[in-house]
């Protein structure tokens, strides 16, 4: 019984998604349409691209975030990590050390933490919530110990990763965030190790019954969160001249939100990397939106948490209403 | 016979809980004690009535909110939003105290009904729509702080009537006031948790709430007044912390969800759910502050203790679940 439901489930659910997506993405279209006719100067060529360029990394940071979400788990510690490592790498460059050195140590050093973090989870059977709390502490506690708030400056302008633009035009951290959507949307979709993060996430039983390790794929999520978060901190340590040495505030509330908005459900085992880089989109065009219609920015937040208690009801509504039918 | 086999882990957990509840507290005195020993033999101005009395007063915020979190993670569930209630509510008392002109004490009740309101939200979320503990607290942790920032706009408030200091910075009979008030709220939530249906449903909901359910315990009015009594709480603790700094600003309690979870954890309730005593709770809250003290006077800044509370709070769950994990193979 439970079979033929998980059977005719995948159909439903990806119409469902996909209807997600295309609601994400009218949004976002919709919301620039909106605020372009209050005000204008919203849909100006450069706060389009400062919308789009100095939010990429959330977009990256929030598909790794995504398969975490995905697999069951959750990470309350990215945002203070991609502090870390915006760290690690900016020291490194200032010290002279090779530019390709500092951005590489910064993603391995991503993976280190999280696939260490995966092994505490998977293998010792702690909860996710329990140990990236804990490493939250420590990571932001350990960075602001060790640099004292000390900002960097003075860094060599070829470490400026994401002032990159390919072929002259198209900057660097956008062509990332599409690419790495893209081939983690189709990797996902497609590959064994893809689907087994839903398994895992949607019934963990049934996928070991399936020959599926659940330590194993979790390690894995994890590791490769890690690498996204490298990658997230690299577009971050290098947008602007400086790096302040302290951990981004709540940058993981904005990464989870952009997940959970864009519709990877938060019991597991259901959601797209496509809708949490799109929803990452339009977390930050409402961002900017709220300062071109003259609203404070202190509203920001409220509004971030708002978005998510919604669709987060939304989306356990919906699966209620999907199980009863 | 066959009806007890498909049955076997509430009678596991119920032949091996108490065994292993008193040894977790017991090692956690013992290292308390060996704690203070060696912190008092490192600094002198450690080991001092005033000093420790002191503590008392800086712990007694983070106190109120771990009691009721204790409550919450017995029953299997979790509230990270309340560092952001204790900001909304600090907010709420300083703003429709001077912008609204409320008098003083009404301006307290609303605060904390606030609080007990931020709280009901959580609760209502989490037993009528079926949000995970997790997930609706993560929500409402920015919507609340949110909602602090949006309302004060980046202002303080200062200037209280000097009656308002008294919670926070005065004494009574040679102790911090808010400190009989910590006691007091220890005393009823022990008694609460021990000695009434209510305490017992709570380790029922936390053990197998299915079962719970069918056995006709009202599981989701509990779970309702757990949240809605973490919420006042963090209300009540705004109150203290206000009064205790004297000004109101949107960052405040920060930060505390941390704190609050790593005592209630480190006094050996489990984040698994139905497995936990308001005494453990007291004795971890006793490590966090001694540890954060007894670092600062000998030397280490700040920062460097919220690593070791982070590190003690994931050492702490990886010792005692693997703990658990040998008395049920047995």
């Amino acid at each position: 019984m439970t079979l033929a439901g998980a059977g005719a489930d995948p159909r439903r659910r990806l119409k469902v998604l996909a209807s997600q997506e295309a609601l994400l993405a009218i949004a976002v279209i919709g919301l620039a349409i909106a605020v372009g006719l209050y005000n204008p100067r919203f849909l100006a060529a450069r706060n389009l691209s400062d919308v789009l360029l100095g939010n990429a990394y959330i977009a990256v940071a929030a598909v790794g975030m995504s398969m975490v979400i995905v697999s069951g788990n959750i990470d309350i510690s990215v945002g203070a990590l991609i502090g870390v490592l915006a760290t690690i790498s900016g020291t490194l460059a200032v010290n002279g050390a090779p530019i390709l050195v500092a951005w590489l140590a910064a993603l391995v050093a991503g993976v280190a933490v999280m696939a260490l973090q995966g092994v505490i989870i998977a293998y010792l059977r702690i909860p996710a919530i329990v140990v990236t709390l804990g490493m939250l502490s420590i990571l932001k506690g350990g960075l602001i110990s060790v640099t004292g708030g000390k900002w960097i400056t003075d860094l060599p302008d070829s470490f400026h990763l994401a002032d990159i633009e390919l072929f002259g035009m198209l900057p660097f951290p956008v062509v990332l965030m599409i690419l790495v959507t893209i081939l983690a949307a189709l990797w996902m979709r497609y590959s064994a190790s893809g689907r087994a993060i839903y398994a895992v996430g949607g019934n963990a039983e049934a996928a070991r019954l399936c020959g599926i390790s659940q330590p194993r794929t979790i390690v894995m999520v994890f590791a490769l969160h890690g690498l996204f978060a490298g990658a997230a901190a690299l577009l971050y340590a290098t947008q602007l001249r400086v790096i302040q040495s302290t951990v981004p505030p709540n940058l993981e509330l904005t990464i989870i939100t952009a997940s959970v908005v864009g519709g990877v459900s938060i019991l597991g085992g259901v959601g797209t990397v496509v809708g949490s880089t799109l929803a990452a989109v339009l977390i930050a065009e409402i961002a900017s939106a709220l300062v071109f219609i003259d609203v404070s920015p202190y509203w920001i937040r409220a509004v971030q948490g708002a978005l998510i208690l919604v669709t987060v009801i939304a989306d356990i509504l919906r699966r209620r209403r999907m199980a009863g039918a | 016979m066959s009806a007890m086999s498909e049955i076997p882990l509430p009678q596991i957990a119920k032949r091996v809980m108490p065994w292993w509840l008193l040894r977790h507290e017991t090692m956690l005195a013992v290292i308390l004690l060996i704690a203070l020993i060696g912190l008092g033999a490192l600094n002198n101005r450690f080991l001092t009535l005033d000093n420790l009395l002191n503590q008392g007063r800086l712990t007694t915020e983070v106190g109120l909110i771990a009691l009721p979190m204790t409550f919450i993670i017995i029953t299997g569930g979790i509230d990270l939003s309340v560092g952001s209630i204790v900001g909304l509510c600090a907010i709420l008392l300083g703003y429709s105290w001077k912008t609204f002109g409320f008098p003083l004490p009404l301006a307290i009740c609303f605060s904390l009904s606030v609080g007990a309101a931020a709280g009901f939200v959580n609760g209502l979320v989490i037993t009528k729509v079926k949000v995970p503990p997790l997930i609706m607290t993560i929500a409402t942790l920015a919507l609340y702080r949110g909602l602090a920032e949006g309302i004060s706009q980046a202002r303080s408030v200062r200037g209280y009537p000097e009656w308002f200091y008294f919670i926070g910075q005065e004494n009574l009979f040679g102790v911090p006031a808010q400190l009989w008030l910590l006691l007091i709220a220890i005393v009823a939530t022990a008694i609460v948790l021990d000695r009434t249906t209510f305490g017992r449903t709570l380790y029922a909901i936390g053990n197998n709430e299915t079962a719970a359910r069918f056995s006709g315990l009202p599981v989701d009015r509990v779970k309702l007044i757990v949240y809605t009594l973490s919420g006042l709480m963090a209300g009540l603790s705004a109150c203290v912390l206000v009064s205790r700094v004297t000004t109101t600003r949107s960052d405040m309690g920060i930060g505390y969800e941390l704190d609050v979870i790593a005592a209630v954890v480190l006094g050996g309730t489990s984040i698994f759910g139905g497995v936990g005593t308001i005494w453990g709770t007291v004795v971890g809250l006793a490590m966090i502050q001694l540890l954060k003290n007894g670092l600062a006077l000998t030397g280490v800044k700040g920062d460097a203790t919220i690593v070791v509370i982070g590190t003690v709070l994931i050492l702490s769950t990886l010792v005692a679940s693997s703990l658990q994990r040998r008395r049920e193979g047995v």
